[in-house]
């Protein structure tokens, strides 16, 4: 009873010095769609829907979540019991407690066998992704261990009390209680059959003391580790992001005009975190799943997205202790997190899309980003094409009035006021000027016109849509590239935009407003292949093998995987095949927009990896969806050496070529 | 410690296309864009870190004309705390002695104890800090790529040797020098650090408040004029090394020792 209010007293104590943070940190629109966030629960945390993509640990994992959600109500009954001998878990009585109890015994014994196998996995098999490189501190495989052999020892301590009880009514003669068959309690009972009745006695009452105890100590210590998530997870689920391709405001609250007010802009300090993110570093379970995925960590990048997290965690607990004052508000560049470690990042999502307890980075990267542009912390090589895409409206720094020049062996009328075009092709910088790229913007031309489209470009009154200029932590300038090709848009008078850059595409969707549809060329294709605009001839060489790569911001930010495999598909005479990270595991090709830009510390090209995984997938043509994978990977197939082995080539420019020209 | 540094507006070479003008005099200068001149900025970025270091106020100075303005924000937004821009009909057309005589006359409505410039402008000849260092009869260094300040109103400076080595001087305070790019990484000026000191007020400077005299500066007394302005015409193409792999490695390595491309 008293061992009972102590370990509540402390709990809730802890529980609540863990909470200070979150309350001096800054505030989170999370309070939205109520239904559709209860969705969310039910699909990533009642059904664990992202563990099996990780087969041998998801299902681990999920035996053992399923087994702590039935001990719940057990570990309540074994606590009330300690209140009062009498009593009965209410509600529940004859054949479903009969039932219920068979399931229970179960249970145990499955937890307690998935603690041993996951011990020794984490001992002795030790996965890569659970080592922590010395730049990150310690590796954490003994807590883990720890944690798990505590959970194993409230399994085994459970299975005694009933194992023991029914060996000692058994021994009386009494009616010892039913006991699920080869589990854990009915080995127990079976082998503790001979024993003395005292000792069966004592061994009863040895395993309720030992489990109140260990559980005590494990609802105390969780807090203090990778174990937390046990608590917080139900939380972080439902209050997860909902919109993919967003980025969150620089200050939930604050409009963009009333931005010029704040004194300070981005993550600096730890409490610039919002609550949310603060709720997601307690909640990471450390499974390193999303640095398994992530381009970055590849190739040697001085990021690791679970140490963003776990170094957070780890700052968090040392300067909001439990016991002791709070010592807050020191700067985190510097110390905690590394300027080039922040600009690793290429904002693919890999990680996002990866962990099951749907913890965001993107967001926190770009707030950490804001921070350091507000106080002109700035790699050199990205400094010049922020300032040409201030004065020029792109980041090579060339002409506006040449920014349609790639039109000039194609006939595209740029469009100058309300003239009657419903479509309007909103190029991008990348496509506008790069040599290579430009040949994406004819070919998406020339399929807009087969397709019977009434298009135009804005020419030199389009400017950069700022995509990557916004998620480098730039806000400011990209508030006024936005306004400018928003005002420019809306004054063309078009009922949709279409765009072959992916990163304009999620721009044009999530970061402008009130804009008319905007599609994405591939799917554009894919609906005039349908209804018949567009007809495509075999392929003149049958024997190319054909992968294709999603783009990060055309797949996983914005769900379009299908459109583009469609397209592929429906070319008579073209074998594709699938690369083993496809779709949501897509690998980034390096980044778009002004990544192109920034030199990383890295051990090898993030493209080169991708051309290698073409490779062993069996392929020799590289299709893409987007300038700037068209940029890195044709830089790769180069790096590389693979010239003449493989070939990289967009999917309009594919199109283009196949195009059966006068059709429809 | 008070800084003044000069600095000039000039064509953004990495953002532009540079032609002549149909006159054959000049560059046309319709449609560039402009920023701080780049050694200049990191002579801003040097004066702010010392200031960091050791305290005192930094003030940047340009000679032109109301459209200059921009840069002298753009430096405030990095932190210079003050601006001041010299213009004055009297001024326009100056050469290299001119600009050094007005700054030089700036310079002694003050108390500055560090002058510095960029090594060079963009469109410059490199001489304004020289000039100016003689003008005030202060002593000078240029390439400078280090500065640490010492006791005794003294400075270790290093400056940069052809050929990749370096000196380290000490120099006198107050002291005028030249500042290399690479000496430090200028920190980023977004349009948020502008838009924050756009209100500020930025003195404006002339013949009256300087007290130079005009005869001495402006067009008419310039002594070094243009006379011609233009694009030298293409050079032969380069050299194609033929032959095979290896050979083409052997001739290439004769070929960079011989111009003292290895040592």
């Amino acid at each position: 009873m008293f061992l009972h209010l102590l370990g509540i007293a402390c709990f809730a104590f802890i529980l609540a010095r863990r909470l200070a943070p979150l309350v001096r940190a800054e505030c989170d629109s999370r309070f939205d769609r109520p239904l559709l966030r209860l969705g969310r629960v039910l699909q990533f945390w009642l059904g664990q829907w992202r563990h099996p993509r990780y087969k041998f640990a998801g299902i681990v994992h999920i035996l053992i979540f399923l087994g702590f959600l039935i001990l719940v109500s057990r570990a309540f009954s074994l606590l009330a019991l300690g209140v009062s001998d009498s009593f009965i878990p209410p509600a529940i009585s004859g054949s479903a407690s009969r039932a219920y109890d068979i399931v229970r015994d179960y249970a145990t014994t499955i937890v307690f066998i998935c603690m041993a196998v996951a011990a020794i996995r984490r001992g002795i098999f030790r996965p890569a992704r659970y080592a922590v490189p010395a730049r990150y501190g310690k590796d954490r495989s003994a807590d883990a261990i720890f944690l798990m052999a505590l959970i194993g020892i409230l399994m085994a301590a459970d299975g005694l009390f009933e194992g023991s009880v029914a060996a000692w009514h058994s021994r009386q003669g009494q009616p010892a209680e039913f006991l699920a068959t080869l589990s854990l309690p009915w080995v127990l009972k079976s082998a503790l059959g001979s024993a003395p009745l005292t000792a069966l006695w004592n061994l009863h009452l040895g395993a309720y003391l030992t489990h109140e105890v260990t559980f005590f100590f494990l609802l105390c210590y969780r807090p203090f580790g990778v174990q937390f998530h046990v608590e917080t997870s139900l939380f972080a689920v439902y209050f997860a992001k909902l919109d993919r391709g967003t980025l969150k405001p620089v200050r939930w609250g604050v409009s963009d005009k009333d931005l010029d007010q704040l004194k300070s802009f981005g993550v600096k300090n730890f409490e610039d975190f919002t609550w949310k993110h603060m709720l997601d570093f307690y909640t990471c379970a450390d499974c390193g799943r999303c640095s398994d995925q992530c381009p970055a960590n590849a190739v040697g990048r001085p990021l690791s997205p679970r140490f963003i997290t776990i170094k957070a965690r780890d700052y968090s607990f040392q300067h909001y202790p439990v016991l002791g004052r709070s010592n807050n508000g020191h700067p985190l560049m510097g110390s905690l997190y590394s300027e080039d470690e922040i600009w690793s990042c290429t904002t693919c999502g890999a990680c996002e899309a990866e962990c099951p307890l749907l913890i965001e980075y993107i967001d926190k990267i770009v707030d950490l980003r804001r921070g350091m542009v507000d106080e002109g912390k700035v790699p050199q090589s990205l400094q010049k094409p922020l300032k040409a895409l201030e004065s020029r409206g792109n980041p090579f720094g060339k002409m506006e009035k040449k920014r349609a020049d790639w039109t000039k062996s194609c006939n595209v009328p740029v469009l100058k006021g309300r003239n009657g075009a419903e479509t309007l092709y909103f190029v991008d910088s990348v496509t506008s000027y790069d040599d290579r790229a430009q040949a994406i913007g004819r070919a998406t031309a020339r399929i807009l016109a087969v397709a019977g489209e009434k298009f135009g470009i804005l020419g030199a009154a389009e400017k950069d849509s700022g995509h990557d200029v916004r998620r480098f932590g730039e806000e400011t300038l990209f508030l006024a590239l936005r306004d400018h090709n928003a005002d420019a848009i809306r004054a063309s008078g078009v009922q949709r935009v279409v765009t072959a850059d992916p990163h304009a595409y999620n721009a044009l969707k999530h970061d402008y407003k009130d804009l008319p549809q905007v599609e994405h060329i591939s799917q554009v294709i894919a609906r005039a292949l349908k209804s018949g605009g567009i007809k495509l001839s075999p392929l003149e060489n049958a024997n190319d093998t054909y992968a294709y790569h999603d783009p990060c911001y055309l797949g996983r930010h914005n769900g379009i995987y299908d459109a583009p495999r469609d397209v592929l598909d429906a070319i008579p005479g073209l074998t594709r095949v699938e690369m083993p990270r496809s779709r949501d595991r897509s690998f980034c090709c390096g980044g778009g927009g002004l990544a192109l830009f920034y030199e990383p510390k890295e051990d090898q090209r993030m493209g080169v990896l991708r051309v290698r995984m073409a490779v062993d997938a069996g392929a020799n043509v590289i299709v893409t969806a987007c300038p700037f994978c068209m940029v890195n990977i044709e830089d790769a197939i180069k790096v590389a050496g693979m010239e003449g082995k493989m070939t990289a080539i967009d999917l309009a420019e594919l199109v283009d070529r196949q195009m059966v020209c006068g059709a429809g | 410690m008070e800084i003044l540094v000069c600095a000039k507006r000039v064509p953004d070479t990495s953002e532009n296309e540079i032609e002549l003008n149909s006159a054959g005099n000049d560059i046309e200068r319709d449609e560039l864009v402009y920023s701080v001149n780049e050694p200049d900025n990191y002579a801003v970025e040097e004066a702010l870190q010392i200031v960091d270091r050791a305290g005192g106020h930094v003030t940047v100075v340009t000679v032109g004309g109301d459209e200059d303005e921009e840069i002298l924000r753009r430096e405030m937004a990095m932190g210079a705390h003050h601006g001041v821009l010299i213009s004055d009909d009297a001024f326009s057309g100056s050469d290299g002695r001119g600009i050094a005589a007005i700054l030089k006359a700036f310079v002694q409505t003050g108390h500055y104890d560090l002058i510095l410039t960029g090594v060079q402008a963009d469109d410059g000849c490199a001489q304004v800090g020289g000039m100016l260092a003689a003008m005030l009869d202060y002593p000078f260094a240029s390439l400078v790529t280090s500065i640490e300040v010492l006791e005794g109103r003294k400075l270790k400076i290093g400056r940069e040797i052809e050929g990749g080595s370096k000196e380290i001087n000490a120099i006198d305070l107050p002291c005028v020098l030249s500042i290399q790019t690479g000496i430090n990484e200028p920190r980023y000026v977004g349009m948020r650090g502008i838009r924050q000191v756009a209100s500020v007020p930025i003195p404006t400077l002339g013949v009256p408040e300087l007290g130079v005299d005009p005869e001495t500066v402006g067009e008419a007394a310039a002594k070094v004029t243009r006379l011609d302005y233009f694009v030298p015409p293409a050079g032969r193409g380069a050299e194609m090394l033929q032959g095979s792999r290896e050979e083409t490695i052997d001739k290439l390595m004769d070929l960079l020792k011989a111009k003292g491309g290895l040592n």
